[in-house]
């Protein structure tokens, strides 16, 4: 198949750029594991209070890391994309017959593997701070964070290919992001906020991912959640995919 | 045969609000193994149409055949047929030469050995082998350029269109470039070049377009060009004795070879057809009427004065 040959081609390219440079991917790990080791402890005593959801407090915030790490570290490949767009190197690919899916599922892909990778190390450093957790749904929360990184990277590779310069994708993703975070229940479960804040969460994504994550991590297959987080996100993904190829396929100047 | 052929071409932008047409209907005829030059000022439509023509972007209107497959229809089977090198090149600064003609090879569809293969070749015929290990951040102008060209000769196209190939080099770079360009046509390789430098145009170009503000202005060989705009230009100095220029000039303008006669301080500049069969009868003429002829020059006009006649305006002007 000439689309899973192509994406190989630019997953391989991709990758090797990485690889050369691999001290990106643990540069992107220090904020998740700040969180981890400096506020998670916090956790331990909201933990008690009623409304925190149960499992304790590192089963609740580790899958809520994960989905931090997946919004923030995908969110920002579109810079990578905006140089190899400077240096005429999409160009150069867009005037051979590759595929122009390929173009953006090869980087996307390189994107969830250094993803998965940042995930792993944060696992094994949750471990020892007390997380504990169902081994089967780790890696089945795994699946979704990829889903999710394909979307965040998706996203940001469209966005990239919309505005060309590091300073209006830099504010833009900023805009997007934080409120992202804020109304996801990352940090603090949302089971804690208020009723209007839960209103507008509903509408967020990452707040399905996060208590999907969450189920998971509780070993809790048959929870609705499950099912919920993996449909908003495969969906999206999707959309995003559309979204940034069809950009890859018509990217001018 | 005619391998590239272009009707209508036309390419418009909105720009806040504002509708820019930078190509307004081209036409254009290109033959197999020739290299034809698309000569213009910035801004004046070359790059938007090689952009169109390479499939990078979608024509408004008009439509255009490259290798026998229509631009339109069938946008993946042109892109087998040609290469392209733009302006600013796309090579990889990040990847070695070695890695970008690899990589390049491949997404045409070689496989590895053969990727492998044709990039050693090109390392080799555009001596490139000696760095082809270092990453291209580290070449100089002249060496990235030849990159660049080998990017788009990778999986040797019948059609390959350089954009400025030799924008930005120093003289000897450009005449390297330009030897490149020259093998490429003895190999039946078609190459269609932009570029607004006057030099190159009529160095390298078997035939030219110009081009301005979108349209096609005019087109031929680069001395049919020069000649149908400009003519020849012959400069006289006659020897000043009792109204000798204005017998001169009286005598010369009724002559049918001599487009225009202009007095230039103690010159008369003649504009004829062609200078080198109008030189024996001035001085035939001149002589019989006893004019006395001190010196004698012909110059040919320059590319710069077909595009001055054609839009008012001088290319070195424009260009700089």
């Amino acid at each position: 198949m000439k689309i899973l040959r192509d994406t190989w081609l630019i997953f391989a390219r991709s990758m090797t750029l990485t690889l050369r440079n691999p001290v990106w991917v643990v540069v992107g790990l220090f904020q998740p594991i700040c969180f981890l080791v400096l506020f998670g402890p916090l956790l331990e005593g909201v933990a008690q209070s009623p409304g925190f959801p149960p499992g304790g407090a590192f089963s609740v915030f580790t899958p809520g890391l994960l989905i931090q790490l997946g919004l923030f570290g995908a969110a920002f490949v579109g810079f990578g994309l905006i140089a190899d767009l400077r240096a005429g190197v999409i160009e150069q690919m867009r005037v051979t017959p590759v595929s122009r899916l390929a173009l953006l599922l090869g980087r996307a892909l390189r994107d969830v593997v250094s993803l998965l990778v940042q995930c792993l190390l944060l696992l094994i450093v949750a471990v020892p701070m007390g997380l504990k957790a169902d081994i089967g749904g780790v890696l089945i929360a795994l699946v979704l964070i990829a889903l999710l990184g394909l979307l965040t990277a998706s996203c940001s590779y469209a966005l990239a290919l919309a505005l060309r310069s590091e300073d209006a994708l830099a504010p833009t993703l900023n805009l997007f992001t934080l409120p992202l975070l804020l109304l996801s229940g990352i940090t603090l479960p949302l089971t804690l906020a208020p009723q209007w804040i839960r209103n507008i969460a509903i509408f967020n994504p990452f707040s399905h991912a996060v208590d999907a994550a969450r189920a998971l991590f509780n070993g809790d297959f048959g929870n609705s959640d499950v099912l919920v987080g993996f449909l908003v996100i495969g969906l999206l993904a999707i959309v995003a995919m559309w979204w940034a190829a069809r950009s890859f396929r018509e990217a001018t100047a | 045969m005619l391998i590239i052929e272009t009707h209508g071409l036309s390419k418009s932008f909105s720009k806040r609000g504002k509708k820019v047409e930078a190509v307004r209907g081209v036409d254009l005829s290109v033959e197999a193994g020739q290299i034809f030059g698309f000569l213009g000022p910035n801004g004046a439509g070359k790059t938007t149409t090689l952009r169109m023509l390479t499939t990078l972007l979608h024509p408004s209107g008009g439509n255009a055949t490259i290798a026998g497959y229509d631009l339109i229809q069938a946008p993946k089977k042109v892109r087998d047929k040609i290469g392209y090198v733009s302006q600013t090149g796309g090579a990889d600064p990040a990847s070695t030469a070695r890695e970008n003609l690899v990589l390049q090879a491949r997404l045409y569809g070689s496989n590895k050995a053969s990727a492998m293969g044709r990039a050693a070749e090109l390392l080799q015929s555009l001596e490139l082998e000696a760095f082809a290990d270092r990453r291209t951040s580290t070449y100089s102008g002249g060496q990235r350029r030849r990159l660049d060209l080998a990017m788009g000769m990778v999986h040797r196209p019948p059609v390959l269109f350089l954009d400025e190939p030799t924008s930005g080099l120093d003289p000897q770079s450009r005449a390297r470039l330009w030897e490149e360009v020259r093998k490429l046509q003895q190999n039946g390789t078609t190459i269609f070049l932009t570029t607004h430098y006057l030099e190159e145009a009529d160095a390298l170009c078997d035939r030219l377009a110009i081009i301005d503000e979108g349209k096609i202005v005019t087109e031929g060989t680069p001395t049919e060009l020069k000649r149908q705009v400009a003519g020849d230009v012959v400069t006289l100095g006659l020897e000043a004795t009792n109204g000798a220029l204005q017998r001169g000039e009286d005598l010369l303008r009724s002559q049918a070879f001599v487009r225009e006669v202009n007095l230039d301080k103690n010159d008369l500049r003649l504009y004829v057809e062609r200078g080198e069969e109008a030189l024996p009868q001035i001085l035939r003429l001149l002589d019989g009427a006893g004019l006395v002829i001190q010196t004698i020059a012909l110059s040919r006009p320059t590319l710069d004065d077909v595009f001055l006649r054609q839009t008012g305006r001088s290319l070195r002007e424009t260009a700089a």
